[in-house]
């Protein structure tokens, strides 16, 4: 792919994510404002009423209708789309399930916020973690261009699958920050994608079907089961999609997890999401101290690619968990419960902690990326600390 | 009915090839049954248009369709038929179901 | 009404578009006729969304399902919402020349009263104002049934149920029926009607004339409930027919906003009579004043009707709008 066909434009967050709905040009968009996410159905509008796609747009009366109508439309063999954020992506829980449970490649653009009360509009990851069981597919980003990309990647993983997938971006921190991003021409990604292939639909009314029927005590878990193996294959079809998308595109996006500095690391920091950036440049301020220490991105939470983060962490002494959410279970936040049960089976386990950061948007500076590290150093040198800390906050 | 594997199942939990709730037979529920006499029947199919369950059998004679009897592997015995039935007409009464 | 939309039960026979048997609604239960009604009525192929409801569960039991046109179901509160995606749908791959223009199908959702005046009222209103072109059909069991006979804001003034029971001190449920047509029509929708399983001639020609009309259209169908009611479930089609002729549930229609009433009893049957069919009004023969009061209401609902009917008159309109 010559690079002719790759354009370099400063965009949003918000703007990147509108953008690549427009390449993609889907059928039906159903969706409803919500700040921060808001833009983007702003923005696919304008879209919309300028004729630069043709799709049909639902404005719909909240987000419950925004999920539910995208369901409808999908099990008619369309291609569909919806963004939101935080209360919004709540108001979805009950249908999210619905999506997923009914195989349907429905791709929505989320952009993280924390959840209510109190009431909120800044980043944290409780909205997206509290669907993190509801069978979607989620992909965390740390960019913006990851983000425009990950959203183009993610109907083709989904169509693939036959099962939906939610791309993050931090709110504001990424949806309203500029940066370069480095888009493909549109008829690249109209090309690229093709038609759906939808699994059924109800549109063929000479071959009738049941969609969302009473399932009892002797089908529900026969289908649950069969959800849970698609979860399962829908690994090697991120791994295929992503991967065939570098080489076809000319990128290195990593497929489950970035490694950064991670060779010879003797202890790790786990994060996700735009804060990568910031451990990153504190992983940098240790190795010219002469520490060994290295970042492990994760980007995909579902399915959870525990067998990447074994590989990641066989030989490391001491992980450092990082969650911009807790589970308010008195056990810290779902990423370290998650990466603790992976890490089990390991030979030599190592120790690990969990560091609770930047809720309802608070500032996630490198001093505390820094005093996370040293955290770390010390639980590598043999010291006795909580499993959970909680970074950033005044006491 | 044998029923599937996870495997075996269409994927979406959808029912393919519908209608296939025939294969569950509901006339065990019945504790009446409705008898139909041909020789009253006018062929007005109010009986037909008010069977909850589908059980007023209908055939194509010369084109036309024409009331012939009552399925007993579904009627569930609720009567709708006899008492929607023309009181001048009375084709169908209701016996006490012997299994 | 034009009788152009009337179809005879010879025809509706010929076409015969019904639920398959082996579905477990229960023993008497009038919904059945209202599917077989609305399916037969349509010239058209339809897809249908259902709300969750008695409908849905006793007609979609995996593997067992009775649709013999394509259906889905979603969740309670969103079959407009549901419907309303899948018509979008059908707009944009007609658009894009994915499925052929000239395949014409009509969209139909179903839901109960607990799906429609009570929690799905706003995804019904959202579509509604949208103006996506479908036809709601409300079947009215003034409950929620599916759980066990619960009030919901379409149950009567009066009426017990499980958590409206009558007791020492209440006379089952304290408030009236919400008027759920006129709010619906109250939208702006250009067509939305009040019709009962008892008059399959006049609930026929609505689903045809609704199903003639691009937009949004809504139909409320009184669907009588044997447990809920408590009635011999041979009544189900007689115990509608009372609600009807004691004027308790008018038939009418407001297409773009002019009132129709379809039916005048000619000698009304005493509301009485419709309180003693059923055993969920029992207790009310015991509260004159609580009769007064049901009385009263109906009273006011026919002076609505006729009052909002003059316009016609005042504008002129005779029949079709």
């Amino acid at each position: 792919m010559s690079e002719t066909l790759k354009v370099k434009q400063a965009l949003t967050g918000n703007e990147a994510f509108a953008f690549a709905m427009k390449q993609i040009n889907p059928d039906v968009v159903a969706a409803y404002p919500i700040t921060p996410a808001t833009e983007i159905v702003q923005i696919f509008s304008k879209y919309v009423a300028d004729g630069e796609v043709d799709t049909e747009f639902v404005a719909v009366e909240s987000e419950h209708s925004a999920m539910s109508a995208c369901i409808g439309a999908a099990t008619a063999g369309a291609r569909v789309m919806t963004g939101t954020s935080s209360q919004g992506l709540a108001l979805m829980h009950e249908v999210l399930y619905i999506a997923s449970a009914l195989r349907l490649p429905i791709v929505l653009a989320e952009v993280n916020r924390a959840l209510s009360a109190p009431i909120n509009i800044h980043c944290d990851h409780s909205d997206t973690m509290g669907s993190r069981d509801s069978g979607w597919i989620q992909i965390y980003c740390e960019n913006a261009n990851e983000g425009y990309h990950s959203l183009i990647q993610a109907v083709k993983i989904a169509e693939t699958i036959n099962l939906p997938v939610m791309v993050t971006l931090d709110g504001f921190i990424i949806s309203h920050g500029m940066e370069v991003v480095e888009t493909l021409e549109t008829d690249v990604v109209r090309q690229y994608l093709g038609k759906r292939k939808p699994l059924y639909n109800v549109l063929d009314y000479e071959n009738p079907i049941m969609v969302g029927p009473l399932d009892l005590t002797d089908y529900y878990f026969e289908h649950k089961r069969q959800q849970i193996e698609a979860m399962k294959k829908a690994k090697d079809v991120i791994e295929e999609v992503i991967t065939d998308y570098n080489k076809r595109f000319g990128f290195d996006f990593p497929v489950f997890a970035e490694a950064y500095r991670m060779e010879d690391a003797e202890y790790a920091i786990l994060s996700m999401s735009s804060a990568a950036g910031t451990m990153k440049e504190a992983v940098d301020v240790m190795r010219e101290k002469g520490e060994k220490v290295g970042l492990v991105r994760l980007k995909v939470f579902r399915p959870f690619p525990y067998e990447v983060l074994q590989e990641f962490f066989k030989n490391v002494k001491a992980i450092g968990v990082m969650d911009r959410s807790d589970s308010v279970s008195t056990m810290g936040g779902p990423v370290f419960n998650e990466v603790r049960s992976a890490l089990y089976d390991l030979d030599t386990r190592p120790r690990i902690m969990n560091f609770v950061f930047g809720l309802g948007g608070r500032d996630f500076p490198l001093s505390d990326a820094l005093y996370i590290v040293n955290r770390v150093k010390e639980l590598k040198e043999g010291k006795t600390l909580d499993f959970v800390e909680y970074v950033g906050v005044r006491e | 009915m044998k029923k599937k594997g996870w495997k075996e199942l269409p994927e979406g939990a959808i029912i393919e090839k519908v209608p296939t709730s025939q294969e569950f037979k509901t006339g065990s529920w019945r504790t009446q049954k409705p008898v139909w006499d041909p020789n009253k029947c006018t062929n007005c199919f109010l009986c037909w248009l008010y069977c909850p369950d589908s059980s007023i059998i209908l055939k194509e004679v010369n084109g036309e369709p024409k009331v012939s009897g009552i399925n007993y592997d579904y009627c569930k015995g609720c009567g709708i038929c006899a008492e929607v039935c023309p009181p001048k007409i009375k084709a169908i009464h209701m016996e006490k179901e012997e299994f | 009404m034009a009788d152009s939309f009337s179809l005879s039960l010879k025809e509706l026979a010929r076409r015969n578009k019904s639920l398959a048997p082996g579905h477990r609604a229960c023993a008497g239960c009038p919904f059945p006729a209202v599917v077989r009604m609305t399916l037969s009525a349509s010239d058209y192929p339809v897809v249908v969304a259902n709300a969750t409801g008695c409908m849905e569960v006793t007609t979609s039991i995996f593997p067992f399902g009775a649709w013999p046109v394509p259906w889905i179901h979603n969740a309670f509160e969103n079959a407009a919402a549901t419907i309303s995606g899948v018509e979008a749908a059908y707009k944009a791959l007609v658009r894009k020349g994915v499925v052929p223009a000239d395949k014409k199908i009509k969209f139909i959702a179903f839901g109960g009263d607990g799906g429609t005046y009570d929690i799905g009222l706003q995804s019904l209103s959202g579509a509604a104002e949208r103006g996506h072109n479908f036809l709601y059909i409300l079947y009215d069991n003034e409950g929620y049934m599916n759980t066990g006979i619960q009030r919901s804001s379409s149950t009567p003034y009066g009426a017990s149920t499980t958590t409206s029971p009558a007791g020492k001190v209440l006379h089952g449920k304290l408030q009236h029926k919400k008027p759920i047509v006129d709010i619906m029509a109250a939208h702006g929708i250009p067509y939305a009607a009040q019709a009962s399983v008892s008059h399959w001639n006049d609930y026929v020609k609505k689903v045809r004339k609704a199903l003639s009309i691009e937009g949004p259209t809504f139909i409320a169908v009184y669907s009588p409930c044997v447990p809920g009611w408590g009635y011999p479930e041979n009544k189900s089609i007689e115990v509608a027919k009372i609600a009807v002729e004691s004027g308790f549930w008018p038939l009418y229609e407001v297409e773009n906003g002019y009132y129709k009433i379809n039916y005048r009893p000619r000698n009304p049957v005493p509301i009485e009579e419709f309180l003693k069919s059923q055993a969920r009004f029992a207790h009310l023969l015991n509260y004159p004043e609580a009769i007064e009061e049901l009385k009263r209401f109906i009273q006011e609902r026919w002076k609505f009707l006729e009052f909002m009917e003059k316009r016609r008159e005042i504008d002129g309109v005779t029949e079709n709008v």
